[in-house]
C-alpha cells in the first residue's frame, strides 16, 4: 500500500521538477513545481471536443489508457513492502497491462482519421514494440541473480549476495531510464516541445484529445515517470529499513526527474530512423547484464 | 457410441442428398449439433479420468483398430466441437449468400460433416492404419470446403496447393507409420512405444523427427508453412476458421501424441521444437505484419501462433527432460490452453473479417475503413479478439503466454550454460513477437475498422445479420470466461497433462510453485481492472454532464480538406517497420517516378513475398518442371503409344523381381568361385 502512495505522491512532483531543472538550465525562471499538476486539474474541470469521425473507441481509449498504467502501478514495491499484489511473474503482467493501455491510445490515436496521429501511433507501436525485449532481459537475469520471478521478491533478495550486484543495479538502472524515456516519449527519442507534428511520437497522438481525456493521458504520463523511478530506486533500496528506504525513494526519484531535465536541456532527438538502432542497442545493455549475472553466477566455469 | 456417430453420419448424408437446397443447412447444423453433443459427452468424461476405449477387431491387413479417447484427445476434440459447432452455425448464415449454386453446397454441406468426423476420427483411434485413412479423409474433405468458389482461378490454386502439400505431409507420416509396421508387424499405437522403447534414443528421435515433419506440414510450422496463407484467404470465411481454429491444431495433437508414445530424448526433442516454434513465431508475425489482404494477415497469425503453442510444446518436453516439473508443467498447460485459446480467438477473427467480405466485398484493407460506425458489433468483436491474440489482459490469450513465460523463467533454476543462452532467445523471441503481434494489430484494426471509409462501395454497408452475430457472440463470451475464471481450465488441464508428466520421476528440488498460483491474483486483478475502467467512465460521465461536449473537425495543422485521402494508410503505418525488416523479408516496390514540373498521377505499390517459399518451394518447382521438360517427347496425344507405355510398364515391374533375382544369382555364383 506504501508504495502505490509514494507512487503517487511523487508523480504530483515529477513533471514539475523536471520543468523546474529545464528553465534552470536555460537561465529561465521557470513555472512553479506544482504547474503541471495545476494544469490537469484546469483539464479535469473543461468541456471536451469530439472529432466527427472519431467513434467510441477514441471515447474509451485514454479511460483505458490511464486504467492501465495505474494497473501497473499495484504491483511495484517499496523497498522493504510488497506493492498492493505481489506474485510470480508479476513483471509479465506489469509489461503487458501497459501494452493493453498502448493499444488503446495507438488505435485511439488512428481513430481520428488524422494522417499526423497515424505517423505518431505508428512510431510509438514500433518503438514500444524494440523496448520490450530489453525490459524482459533484464528482469529475467535478475530473476536469474535472485531465484524468484516477482518484483517484490528480486529486489528484496538482490543484494544480499555480493556488492558487485550494485553495479549491476547501476547499468539496469541506465536501461530503466531508457525505457522510461521511451515510453513517455522524451528525448533522446521523442521532443514533447517541439512545435512541427511531423516530428513528434506521443504529443501528436493525442492531438485530439481535450478536456477530461487529455487530462487522464496527461496524469497517466506523471505516474508512468513516478512508477519507473520507483522500479529504478527499488533496485537499490531493496533490503534496507523505512528508515533508509524512504529518504533514499525519494532522492531517486529527484535525481531521475533532474536527469530528465538535464538530458531534455542538453541532447538534441536523434533522428526518427535512429531510433530503432539506439532502442535495440538497450537490448545488448540488457544482454551485457545477463553475462554479468553469469559471470556472478559462475556460470562460465 | 461408435456407431450411433456413424448412423448419425450417414442419415445426414442421405438427408442432405435429398432434401431441397434451403434445408441442407438445417441438416447439417443438425447433424454437427448431435455429434458434437455425443462426443462432448464421452469428452468431459474422458477428461475427468474416465477414459473411453473399445477394441474393435479388424481385417488382417491392419489388424484390432483400438477405440480410445483419453485426456488428450478429449481436450482436442473439445476445442474441434466448440469451433465447429460455432463454425456451422456462422457458415450455415454465411452461405444464404450462395444460395443459387445448388450442387455446390450440397458437396459443401457433406463435406463439412465428412470433415468433422474424420477430425474426431483422427483424435480418437490409435491405428496407425486408420489414422491414416481419416487423415486423407480430412485433407480431402477440406479441399472440397476451400475450392467452394472454384470458379475463382486462385481460389482453385491455392486449393491444389493444399492439396498438394497436404499429401507431402501424409508421405512423412506414412514413412513413419511403414517403418514401425515394418519392424514390428503391428498398425496399433502400442507398437509404436514399445518399439522405441526397444530402440536407441537415436532411432527414436529419428522416428520422432519423421513423424514431426507430417504434422508440421499440417501445423504450418516454418519452413512447411506456405500452404496456409494461401488456403485461408480462399476458402469461405467460416472455413477459414475452422482450419486456423482447428485443422491445423490437430498437427499439434499429432505432435503431442507422439511425444506421448515415442520413448526418447525429450531435451534433444525440446530443443529441436523450440527452436523451430520460435523460428515459426517471429516469422509468421513478420510476414502478417506486411499483408494488405485481411484474411492473409490473419492466416499469417495462425503460424504465428502455432510458434507460441510450439515454444510450450518444446518447454514441456525441456522440462522432462530435465526433471523440472513446473517446467513440464507449465509447457504443457500453457501449449494447451493456447490451442484452445487460439481456436477461439482465430474464428472469431475469421468470421468477422467474413462479415466485412460479405458487406463491402473485399478484404484489402488498404480500401476498407470507418467500418465501425456502420457495424458496430463486427467491429468490437473483432476489437476484443485483437486484444486477445496480441495476448493482452484480461483475455484469454494473456493466460496461456503468462502459463509459458512462466515455464521459461521456471527453467531458470534448472539451466545449464546453453539452456541460459536458449532462454534469453526465447524470452526476447517471445516478447517480440507480442509486440509485433500489437503493431500488427493495431494496424489492422485501425486502419479496417476506424477513421473514414477510404473508398466507395456498390452497395450500402450495413451491419450483419443478427443470427450470424450469434456464433460470434458465443465465443467471445467463451474467451472472457477463460480470461477471468482461467482456473476451471487449467483444473481441466491436469489430467492431459499429467499423461506427459506421469512417467517421469521429478528432481523435487527444483520445485517451485510458480506461475500457477499467480492465477488467482491475477484473477481479481483483471477484475479490478475493469471495474476501474467503468469508476473512471462513470466520472467521467459524471464530469462531462455539466460542461459543454462539441464536436468538430479533426485538426489538420488548422487545414481541414477532406480527410479521406489524407488519412495514414497500412502500408505507411508498417513503413518504418518494413524498412528495417526488408533483409529478412521480401518486399517489391514498384514506382512511377514523378517527372515533370506538372506531375499528372503518381503510382506506387507494393508486394510482399514470402522468401522461403521462393527458396524452398518455386526453385525445386522450377528446376522439376525443367527436368521433367525433358521427357515432353513422350507426350504426343496418341492413345496407342500411351497403352504400349502402360503394357512397358508392367512387363518391368513383372520382370523387374526376376532380373534382380538372376542379378543375384550371378553375384552369388561369383563370390563362390
Amino acid at each position: 500500500m506504501l508504495s502505490i502512495i509514494l507512487i503517487l505522491f511523487s508523480s504530483i512532483f515529477f513533471a514539475g521538477f523536471i520543468l523546474r531543472t529545464k528553465s534552470i538550465a536555460s537561465g529561465r525562471k521557470g513555472p512553479g513545481i506544482m504547474q503541471p499538476v495545476k494544469d490537469v486539474i484546469r483539464l479535469f474541470k473543461k468541456g471536451t471536443i469530439y472529432s466527427e469521425t472519431t467513434s467510441i473507441i477514441f471515447r474509451i481509449g485514454p479511460v483505458i489508457y490511464f486504467s492501465s498504467v495505474l494497473m501497473a502501478c499495484m504491483v511495484i514495491p517499496f523497498g522493504p513492502y510488497k506493492g498492493i499484489v505481489s506474485f510470480d511473474g508479476d513483471f509479465v503482467f506489469f509489461a503487458y497491462i501497459l501494452a493493453l493501455g498502448k493499444f488503446f491510445s495507438i488505435i485511439s490515436a488512428m481513430d481520428t482519421g488524422s494522417s499526423f496521429e497515424g505517423m505518431g501511433a505508428s512510431r510509438e507501436a514500433l518503438f514500444s514494440m524494440f523496448a520490450e525485449p530489453a525490459f524482459f532481459i533484464l528482469i529475467g537475469s535478475f530473476a536469474l541473480l535472485t531465484g524468484n520471478t516477482s518484483f517484490f521478491d528480486i529486489f528484496s533478495t538482490l543484494h544480499l549476495g555480493s556488492s558487485i550486484t550494485y553495479t549491476l543495479g547501476g547499468l539496469a538502472a541506465f536501461v530503466l531510464v531508457m525505457i522510461a524515456m521511451i515510453e513517455n516519449s522524451r528525448m533522446p527519442v521523442d521532443d514533447p516541445k517541439t512545435h512541427l507534428e511531423l516530428t513528434m511520437i506521443h504529443e501528436v497522438m493525442v492531438l485530439d484529445n481535450s478536456g477530461f481525456d487529455l487530462g487522464l493521458i496527461l496524469t497517466a504520463g506523471y505516474l508512468k515517470f513516478a512508477m519507473y523511478g520507483a522500479i529504478i530506486a527499488d533496485f537499490f533500496i531493496g533490503g534496507l529499513s523505512v528508515s533508509f528506504a524512504l529518504p533514499l525513494f525519494l532522492f531517486i526519484q529527484l535525481l531521475f526527474a533532474v536527469t530528465v531535465g538535464l538530458i531534455e536541456s542538453f541532447m538534441a532527438r536523434f533522428r526518427m530512423n535512429h531510433n530503432p538502432q539506439f532502442i535495440l542497442a538497450l537490448s545488448s545493455v540488457s544482454f551485457l547484464i545477463f553475462l554479468g549475472v553469469l559471470l556472478v553466477l559462475e556460470k562460465f566455469l | 457410441m461408435i456407431n450411433i456417430l456413424i448412423a448419425i453420419l450417414i442419415a445426414s448424408v442421405i438427408a442432405i442428398l435429398s432434401v431441397n437446397v434451403k434445408a441442407k443447412g438445417i441438416v447439417t447444423l443438425s447433424g454437427v449439433i448431435l455429434i458434437a453433443l455425443i462426443s462432448s459427452i464421452v469428452a468431459v468424461k474422458a477428461l475427468l479420468g474416465h477414459s473411453y476405449g473399445i477394441l474393435l477387431s479388424g481385417p488382417a491387413l491392419f489388424g484390432n483398430v483400438m477405440v480410445n479417447i483419453d485426456p488428450l484427445s478429449a481436450w482436442f476434440i473439445l476445442t474441434i466441437n466448440f469451433t465447429i459447432l460455432t463454425g456451422a452455425i456462422y457458415g450455415f448464415n454465411y452461405m444464404r449468400k450462395y444460395i443459387e449454386m445448388k450442387s455446390e453446397l450440397t458437396l459443401h454441406c457433406i463435406a463439412y460433416l465428412l470433415a468433422y468426423f474424420a477430425l474426431l476420427g483422427i483424435c480418437s483411434v490409435q491405428n496407425g492404419f486408420i489414422f491414416l485413412l481419416f487423415w486423407e479423409l480430412m485433407a480431402l474433405s477440406l479441399f472440397i470446403l476451400v475450392i467452394f468458389e472454384h470458379d475463382k482461378p486462385e481460389t482453385l490454386r491455392a486449393g491444389l496447393n493444399y492439396l498438394v502439400q497436404s499429401h507431402i505431409s501424409i508421405v512423412f507420416l506414412m514413412l513413419g507409420f511403414i517403418y514401425v509396421v515394418y519392424k514390428t508387424g503391428s498398425y496399433s499405437f502400442e507398437a509404436i512405444s514399445d518399439f522405441s522403447s526397444q530402440q536407441s534414443t537415436l532411432a527414436g528421435t529419428t522416428l520422432f523427427l519423421c513423424f514431426f515433419i507430417g504434422f508440421a506440414i499440417k501445423a504450418g510450422f516454418v519452413p512447411f508453412h506456405t500452404w496456409l496463407p494461401y488456403a485461408h484467404p480462399a476458402a469461405p470465411s467460416h472455413i477459414s476458421g475452422i482450419m486456423s481454429g482447428v485443422v491445423i491444431k490437430i498437427g499439434i495433437y499429432g505432435i503431442l501424441r507422439m511425444l506421448l508414445l515415442i520413448k526418447t530424448d525429450y531435451t534433444t526433442i525440446g530443443f529441436i521444437i523450440l527452436f523451430i516454434s520460435l523460428i515459426t513465431g517471429i516469422y509468421g508475425v513478420m510476414l502478417a505484419t506486411i499483408q494488405h489482404d485481411l484474411k492473409k494477415l490473419l492466416a499469417y497469425h495462425s503460424v504465428e501462433n502455432i510458434g507460441i503453442i510450439g515454444i510450450g510444446i518444446g518447454l514441456g518436453c525441456i522440462g522432462l527432460g530435465a526433471t523440472n516439473k513446473w517446467m513440464a508443467i507449465l509447457g504443457f498447460t500453457g501449449a494447451l490452453l493456447h490451442t484452445l485459446n487460439h481456436s477461439l480467438f482465430k474464428s472469431l477473427l475469421f468470421f468477422s473479417a467474413g462479415n466485412v467480405l460479405q458487406a463491402t466485398h473485399t478484404v484489402n484493407i488498404e480500401r476498407l475503413g470507418g467500418i465501425i460506425k456502420r457495424m458496430p458489433q463486427t467491429s468490437l468483436l473483432f476489437l476484443v479478439a485483437a486484444l486477445a491474440i496480441c495476448g493482452l489482459p484480461p483475455l484469454n490469450g494473456f493466460i496461456s503466454e503468462f502459463l509459458i513465460f512462466g515455464g521459461l523463467y521456471n527453467w531458470l533454476y534448472s539451466a545449464s550454460l546453453l539452456s541460459l543462452i536458449a532462454i534469453v532467445f526465447s524470452l526476447g523471441g517471445l516478447v517480440l513477437i507480442g509486440g509485433l503481434a500489437l503493431l500488427c494489430f493495431t494496424k489492422a484494426f485501425s486502419v479496417v475498422f476506424l477513421g473514414n471509409q477510404r473508398s466507395t462501395f456498390n452497395s450500402e454497408i450495413n451491419e450483419t445479420g443478427f443470427w450470424q452475430l450469434i456464433p460470434m457472440y458465443m465465443t467471445v463470451i467463451f474467451m472472457m470466461f477463460i480470461g477471468l475464471f482461467p482456473s476451471i481450465f487449467i483444473n481441466a488441464l491436469q489430467i492431459p497433462v499429467n499423461q506427459f508428466t506421469h512417467d517421469v520421476v521429478f528432481n523435487l528440488n527444483l520445485i517451485k510453485v510458480g506461475a500457477l498460483d499467480s492465477l488467482k491474483t491475477l484473477n481479481w486483478l483483471f477484475l479490478g481492472f475493469i471495474l476501474l475502467v467503468l469508476l473512471i467512465l462513470w466520472l467521467r460521465k459524471i464530469q462531462s454532464r455539466k460542461k459543454l461536449i462539441e464536436r468538430g473537425l479533426t485538426w489538420g495543422c488548422g487545414y481541414s480538406p477532406s480527410g479521406v485521402k489524407l488519412q495514414y494508410t497500412a502500408n505507411s503505418f508498417v513503413r518504418s517497420y518494413s524498412k528495417l525488416a526488408k533483409p529478412i523479408l521480401d518486399i517489391e516496390k514498384k514506382e512511377v517516378e514523378v517527372v515533370e514540373v506538372f506531375p499528372s498521377g503518381k503510382h506506387y505499390e507494393t508486394h510482399s513475398y514470402d522468401k522461403i517459399e521462393r527458396i524452398l518451394i518455386d526453385k525445386p518447382i522450377r528446376y522439376m518442371s525443367r527436368f521433367a521438360e525433358l521427357f515432353l517427347f513422350l507426350q504426343n496425344g496418341q492413345l496407342q503409344q500411351y497403352i504400349l507405355y502402360g503394357i512397358i510398364f508392367i512387363t518391368s515391374i513383372i520382370c523387374l523381381p526376376l532380373i534382380i533375382s538372376k542379378i543375384l544369382s550371378i553375384l552369388h555364383f561369383l563370390n563362390n568361385l
